[in-house]
């Protein structure tokens, strides 16, 4: 069952955990595992299946409920499959004095979907976050690795029109 | 050495200590969940906030290290008013369901509550309401009711040694529990329902069926490994109704193995004997005692009359009191007779008369856990003696070097320095190279190893078990109870005595039972009397009564055919037998076959008596329950025994009087193991046509009362100890898949069974489980055994 497991991790990201794996004491390869469970995340379309966590849990041979534990706890790691992009919209106070709730309200119309969904061509999902320190130029959204500030309705079709 | 004020008073404190455990040891009362003496400090329910001067907010008392001249305020109005805030937290998500709650009357949530919280709560909005999770057949759930302390998390990750249970989602959404459907498989598991500060982990055999204050409290000891965990009974109406630890730093601190904790249940098995039974021209009838035992005495002295007393053996469970132990030896050598045994799964027993007065651990269970280097020699220690592997467990993260030689290659929950995978015949040569490791950097020596081993060469791994064994101070070679049923086990002995005196370690044996120790020092062996004074001659040993074949047998507790270490001819032994007195609390169909008496004698929690355990503590315990109907404590079964048969010496009220007697002779015996063997002439290596067998005494079958509680055999423990469990590459050359029929032969007898792939079992050995049905019907645990699929 291990070998299966271990095999479901690509040699390519065998090799990013390894890189991360190198930052921690040899005793220590559970420190790894943001690190792991980011690279593993990047290489499934964005998300995280079971059985991915558990050949992380082998790979850095921890029990595979702190695993787990790791990745429902932080909201960056998806359990649930999302978009092609990944639309992170804060409505967190600085936001919605700024009008996040229109940037929202704008959103869910244009695509069609809510909080938690994905477009039927799988091109969006839609995400509601906390603070991501960007409230000197709110409202703001992020989408891939990238933060889009200071938005309007306008703007918003821009952006998502510029990506394909 | 630090002075502290708590409350006004001065307190001496270690620096480093925390301030809840100054208030805990001078009995001030903070309150708390998540803190536990045991566990390390989580910090997380914040309920022990205390006012500390000069502090600017209170600080949790779990978490803050004391200082030199503090001053602690637990009552103060701020204290209470954090405490008070903190209740009214918790209890924001706690549903009000204490009525139907099973830990309602003992839950520390409800008594804290009383003290700390508001009569009405001012919370109104929506409760927090969570799935419960099917945890298997000993945890019952009812998450609802977590209040996150993390206790039972914390358990399974630094005790248990096995991370089961989490904390998964964060705040609001934080959950308890597996995340993905499965069961709680630790062989420690129900330590988490007495961790559980509130009603979320209950005890799930007893679930609904009784209230705290309903029960009387009644002192026992768990018999079924050689820890001999102190518990208590909780009794309600003459009905033990559950069975929680009690605290014993020496034996068993606040753990319980679940095969202690669960098998009070077999008290009221369906297959409990009440009566006296004896068979008349075949026909089994229910008679009174009187009867009965007329009946069994005169039937024994029938069998003395035609064949010599030598022709009775007994066979005796290292279960039963040292009281009654006692007094079945002496009613046998009244008889006439030494053949009396308790070591039903051992197979060689050719250096007996070198054994230790009674082998034991050696040490205390303390010294036990500051070993610095610990070589264990053939045992599932974490299934055989779940509390000693807590103690090697701790010694193991502490740093101490585990190196284990073992038939299969089990899995730990502890760090391995090194684990030796051997096959049964090859252990005295593993054995043996350990040993001349040893010998060329060690400073000690032994007489006449030298000769002994002068052919042994020496591989890397066993070289890197004798480098683990000569470093660190205090070291112990402990031999377990795979190697005590191992064919070679004399020369397996010495060589672990030679391996002991060379690297300086303590040799220790584990103890099947909780009263295996009792059994030697009252003789229920055939070479040695009370007290370990050696006999003139020696009765036969338990596989010379089941292999020879006597005329007549007295049982006590036992079920030869289930768990000696050659159960089929254990059951033709028993059934040629013209007479068969069996002193037993449950019935069978196979002692309807082979037995003539049926006596109903008492369960450990029924009967007064005192047990030693495997670090040589004894333990005196009245009975917690009065037995059912008829059923009788074995010890005044043989009183009367001893009466019919005219002997001297049976005349006791109590069985305290027995205590009395033996306590002044036995108790100032040491168990001294050092010295305790004898090298053989050579180094006999066996050799195999086909397959070996490892034959394992699960974890859940070691005695009779473990095999009838229902709630364990249901745990993933007992439903994999099934089967024949062979690597895959062994399965393939025989032509055999996974979950394959098929039949095992050994000899003339042959089992059919079930092919269970398991890479743990080394190539060409077969793994099979004992007393089984599976199992039962071959001749040895151990020689060769041929399997072949069945079309």
């Amino acid at each position: 069952m291990t070998e299966q497991q271990t095999s479901l991790l690509s040699a390519e990201v065998c090799a990013a955990i390894d890189r991360w794996i190198a930052k921690y004491p040899p005793e220590r390869k559970s420190s790894a595992v943001m690190g792991a469970l980011r690279v593993v995340q990047e290489a499934n379309d964005g998300w995280l299946t079971q059985a991915l966590m558990d050949a992380i849990a082998d790979y850095l041979e921890m029990d595979a409920i702190s695993v787990y534990e790791v990745a429902t706890f932080y909201s960056m790691y998806e359990l649930k499959p999302v978009g092609k992009h990944k639309i992170c919209v804060c409505t967190n106070v600085s936001c919605m004095l700024c009008g996040s709730d229109d940037i929202v309200a704008h959103l869910r119309k244009k695509l069609g979907i809510g909080f938690g969904e994905i477009t039927t061509d799988g091109k969006f999902s839609l995400k509601e976050v906390e603070c991501l320190a960007a409230c000197g130029n709110a409202p703001m959204m992020q989408i891939g690795h990238t933060y889009y500030e200071n938005l309007t309705p306008e703007k918003v079709d821009e952006i998502l029109a510029s990506l394909d | 050495m630090a002075t502290i004020e708590i409350d006004g008073k001065s307190y001496e404190a270690q620096p480093g200590q925390m301030l809840i455990e100054i208030a805990d040891a001078n009995g001030i009362d903070i309150p708390r969940f998540c803190y536990h003496k045991k566990l390390s400090v989580a910090a997380n329910c914040r309920m022990c906030l205390v006012e500390v001067e000069r502090a600017p907010k209170p600080l949790p008392a779990c978490a803050t290290p004391i200082m030199d001249g503090m001053k602690v305020y637990t009552k103060s109005s701020k204290a209470l008013a954090a405490q008070n805030a903190v209740m009214e937290f918790l209890l924001i998500n706690h549903p009000l369901d204490c009525p139907i709650c099973d830990q309602g009357g003992e839950c520390e949530l409800q008594d804290i509550a009383m003290g700390y919280g508001q009569d009405v709560s001012r919370y109104q909005d929506g409760k927090r309401v969570v799935t419960d999770k099917n945890l298997g057949p000993l945890i019952a759930t009812e998450m609802t009711r977590c209040i996150h302390c993390t206790r039972c998390v914390r358990f399974g990750e630094e005790i248990a040694g096995i991370k089961e249970l989490g904390a998964t989602g964060r705040g609001e959404h934080t959950r308890i529990g597996t995340y993905v459907e499965k069961t709680v498989n630790s062989e420690l598991s129900g330590n988490v329902v007495d961790l559980c500060p509130v009603g979320a982990l209950t005890n799930k055999p007893f679930r609904f069926s009784a209230r705290a204050w309903e029960m009387q409290q009644r002192v026992g000891v768990s018999v079924h490994d050689g820890v001999g965990a102190s518990v208590y009974y909780h009794t309600r109406r003459n009905e033990v109704m559950r069975v929680i630890p009690r605290e014993n730093e020496t034996v068993n601190e606040t753990w319980l193995a679940d095969r202690d904790r669960y098998s009070f249940s077999a008290l009221k098995a369906e297959d409990r004997l009440t009566q006296p039974m004896i068979k008349r021209d075949g026909q089994w009838q229910a008679v009174d005692w009187e009867t009965a035992l007329t009946f069994a005495a005169d039937g024994l002295k029938q069998a003395v009359q035609k064949h010599g007393a030598k022709q009775v053996g007994s066979l005796v469970s290292p279960t039963s009191t040292l009281e009654e132990l006692f007094l079945l030896q002496k009613l046998m050598r009244g008889m006439g007779s030494s053949n009396i045994d308790h070591r039903l799964q051992q197979l060689d027993f050719s250096d007996q008369a070198q054994a230790p007065v009674f082998p034991s651990l050696g040490q205390s269970l303390t010294d036990f856990e500051h070993s610095d280097a610990v070589l264990v020699i053939g045992s599932h220690l974490r299934k055989e003696q779940p509390l000693l592997n807590l103690r090697l467990r701790k010694a193991a993260m502490r740093g101490a070097k585990c190196a284990f030689v073992n038939p299969v290659a089990y899995e730990f929950n502890l760090p391995v320095a090194q684990q030796l995978v051997v096959t049964p015949n090859d252990w005295v040569s593993q054995l043996a190279g350990i040993a001349k490791a040893l010998q060329t950097s060690s400073s000690n020596s032994v007489n006449g190893l030298d000769s002994l081993l002068q052919n042994v060469s020496v591989s890397a791994e066993q070289q890197a078990v004798a480098d683990a064994l000569l470093s660190g101070e205090r070291k112990t070679v402990l031999v377990g109870q795979l190697a005590q049923s191992h064919p070679q086990f004399a020369s397996l002995r010495a060589l672990a005595g030679a391996i002991a005196q060379l690297s300086g370690a303590c040799l220790s044996y584990t103890n099947a039972a909780g009263n295996t120790s009792g059994a030697w020092l009252t003789g229920c062996v055939p070479h040695r009397a009370v007290g370990g004074q050696a006999e003139s001659a020696a009765g036969k040993n338990a596989l010379e009564m089941l292999s020879e074949g006597l005329k007549a047998y007295i049982l006590m507790g036992v079920e030869p055919e289930l768990e000696s270490c050659v159960p089929a001819q254990a059951e033709r032994a028993l059934k040629q037998a013209e007479f068969v007195v069996n002193l037993t609390a449950f019935r069978s169909a196979a002692m309807d076959a082979y037995a003539d008496v049926l006596l109903p004698i008492a369960l450990s929690a029924e009967t007064s008596g005192t047990y030693v355990n495997m670090a040589g503590t004894w333990q005196s315990v009245a009975a917690a329950v009065k037995a059912p109907a008829d059923v009788r404590p074995a010890w005044k079964v043989l009183r009367v025994f001893g009466n019919l048969f005219d002997l001297a010496g049976f005349e006791y009220e109590d069985s305290t009087q027995i205590q009395a007697e033996l306590q002044p002779q036995l108790m100032s015996l040491v168990a001294d193991n050092a010295g305790s063997w004898k090298l053989p002439s050579s180094l006999d290596t066996a050799a195999s046509q086909g397959l070996q067998a490892i034959t394992e005494l699960p974890i859940y079958a070691v005695d009779m009362v473990v095999r009838r509680t229902a709630a364990l055999q249901d745990t993933q423990d007992a439903l994999s100890a099934k089967g024949v469990h062979l690597s895959a590459a062994t399965a393939a050359s025989l032509k055999i898949t996974d979950g394959q029929a098929v039949q095992v032969q050994q000899g003339a007898n042959t089992v059919a069974s079930t092919a269970v792939f398991d890479e743990r079992v080394p190539a060409a050995c077969v793994l099979l489980y004992a007393a089984q049905a599976d199992s039962t019907a071959l001749d040895s645990w151990f020689g060769d055994v041929s399997v072949k699929p069945v079309d």
